[in-house]
């Protein structure tokens, strides 16, 4: 009898806990549940206050409809790529090569370092009306302004992989009589991989933030043209399709990079696992 | 005396003997000194090695001997051409070392693989280093990486490797250039004492079939009597070449057990009394 009172309570307990586990297996079902909720709450309380100042859904999905269709959106967002990709691919490359720079040549390490470091001291957004005053409000401008943005972890995380480079490694070469330049691209190079890549992770994310604030301040286009426009405007609902444009854009570059990422320096995870 | 030691104290050996070829390596009064730090901030010097003069034969395989601390990584290094050193002479087949030589090459304590390179592309490294062509040059490592019984893990990355393996990659690695001289510097210690005595064995093997000169670097007595025709025993303080002993097991204790053979209790005993023994 005394059996079955105890075994009662810890049943119903072990009820509980079994749907509390379940849950906890399956983080994709609760992250569903909560957007779902999230829309569906939105979506009713919304939808009897000012369109001046808020939306809902559904208004978004029909705005977004609306400004793909007469154009305004694909154009929008081919004029915000040309600046980017510009922009992105100077801050990798010349990330890459002024980080290579500083770390084999002392010299250069000791003349450009204060710069650099005042230069990333200042929060660039703050050198945005000189930039627009030296380099213009077109590509230029806007180039200029992504790639202060975007460089400095490219420059920063270069130099640390290279000199982070282990003496062992160097002494293989070495000891096989490999010229500099070999040991620079056999070896110092693919050590800092990892380190570089990290780097431009990094700058992806800040190379977006860069587009954003250039076409906030310059000439009025791309996505960050549309967001000024429609707000001026308060058109609110398509006030939302360019941040969520932008949005889906960091997510897609960033998952692209650390699937590069991920390939590239398979052999430092595997190795960190083991020691 | 004389005649209870089972070593043979070398100097009436084959080698010395100046009607025959020229040594292998020559290596005449080494001197190398370190600058250090005293603990008064006052620079001071440490002598590494003390005239140290060794010759060594053509297919020989000689262990160098000694506690920690006794110079023998930085007489390899020397040997390898990595590190000056301040007096004397080192000259390999006729020609001095100053410098690193595609004909001396080294195995690494700690395997010294290059992680984000297969195994063949490990192995392949210095003929690649040499500009030789990929498919030749994979098709000398893929020779090598047979020999030391790593076939079919030409495409793993050493991180999938154990110890043993890595340490096998590094001897394939080293042999692809078919040196003169193979330098290597307590290239089992990392290793367990099962793993060891097999990579111990079979690097053996190996040497027989290749007949390259050895210099081994380790501080086992009982891996020196296994692996080597010539063992030298270095003390500390500054780092000096006590003594030279024939290994009394010869060439045939390839393929042979010599630790259950009763000489080898008496040796290790002898040499662990040279090891002890006061510098004069
Ligand atoms: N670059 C260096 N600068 C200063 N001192 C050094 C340097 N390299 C070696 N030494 C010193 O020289 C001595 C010999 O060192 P070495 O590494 O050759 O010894 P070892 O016999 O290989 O010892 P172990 O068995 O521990 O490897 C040591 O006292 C060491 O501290
Ligand atoms: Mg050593």
């Amino acid at each position: 009898m005394s059996k079955v009172q105890q075994g009662l309570p810890t049943l119903e307990a072990g009820r509980g806990a079994g749907a509390v586990a379940w849950l906890k297996a399956h983080p994709n079902i609760v992250r569903a549940a909560s957007v779902i909720v999230f829309f569906g709450y939105w979506e009713w309380a919304a939808r009897d206050m000012s369109p001046l100042f808020m939306t809902y859904p559904s208004a978004i999905f029909r705005a977004a409809w609306a400004i793909t269709a007469n154009g305004e959106l694909p154009q929008a967002f081919l004029a915000s790529l040309w600046p980017f990709a510009i922009g992105l691919f100077i801050s990798i490359v010349g990330g890459i090569a002024l980080g290579v720079l500083i770390a084999q040549f002392w010299f250069l390490e000791y003349v450009l370092d204060p710069f650099l470091n005042a230069l990333y001291a200042i929060p660039r957004v703050a050198l945005v009306p000189l930039i627009i005053l030296w380099a213009g409000l077109e590509t230029t401008g806007k180039v200029t302004i992504l790639v202060s943005i975007a460089i400095f972890p490219v420059i920063i995380n270069t130099y640390a992989g290279i000199k982070d480079v282990r003496g062992g490694l160097l002494e293989i070469g070495k000891a096989y009589g490999a010229t500099e330049s070999q040991i620079f691209f056999k070896i110092i190079l693919p050590a800092s991989v990892p380190y570089i890549m990290a780097g431009v992770r990094l700058a992806v994310g800040l190379a977006i933030i860069g587009m954003v604030v250039a076409e906030f301040f310059t000439a009025i286009t791309g996505l960050g043209g549309l967001i000024v426009n429609y707000s001026n405007s308060f058109a609110t609902a398509k006030l939302f399709v360019p941040i969520i444009v932008i949005g889906l854009l960091g997510v897609a570059l960033t998952e692209f990079v650390m699937w590069i990422e991920r390939r590239l320096s398979r052999w430092r995870a595997l190795e960190r696992e083991r020691f | 005396m004389a005649g209870a030691t089972v070593l043979d104290i070398a100097g009436g050996r084959p080698g010395a003997d100046p009607t025959s070829a020229p040594p292998m390596v020559a290596v005449r009064n080494v001197t190398k000194r370190f600058r250090t730090r005293a603990r008064s901030g006052e620079p001071d010097v440490m002598v590494a090695l003390d005239r140290v003069s060794m010759d060594i034969d053509e297919g020989e395989l000689v262990s160098l001997l000694g506690a920690s601390g006794c110079g023998k990584t930085t007489l390899l290094r020397i040997l390898a051409g990595l590190v000056k050193h301040d007096e004397g002479s080192v000259v390999v087949q006729g020609t001095t070392v100053r410098e690193p030589r595609r004909d001396l090459c080294m195995v690494f304590q700690n395997f010294g693989l290059l992680p984000w390179r297969t195994v063949i592309a490990n192995v392949a490294f210095p003929l690649e280093l040499d500009r030789m062509g990929r498919a030749e040059r994979e098709e000398v490592a893929a020779r090598y990486i047979e020999t030391v019984g790593l076939k079919g893990f030409e495409r793993h990355y050493p991180h999938e490797l154990s110890g043993g393996m890595q340490q096998r990659v590094g001897i394939a690695r080293a042999l692809t250039r078919k040196p003169l001289v193979l330098l290597m510097d307590e290239p089992f210690a990392a290793l367990d004492a099962q793993t060891r005595e097999s990579l111990q064995e079979d690097f053996l093997r190996i040497w027989k079939d290749l007949r390259t000169t050895v210099i081994f670097v380790t501080h086992s007595i009982d891996e020196a009597l296994v692996m080597s025709d010539r063992v030298m025993i270095f003390t500390p303080r500054p780092g000096r070449l006590r003594r030279t002993i024939e290994s009394p097991f010869g060439p045939d204790r390839v393929d042979r057990d010599v630790r259950a053979l009763p000489d080898f209790a008496r040796c290790r005993q002898e040499i662990r009394q040279m090891l002890r023994e006061e510098p004069q």
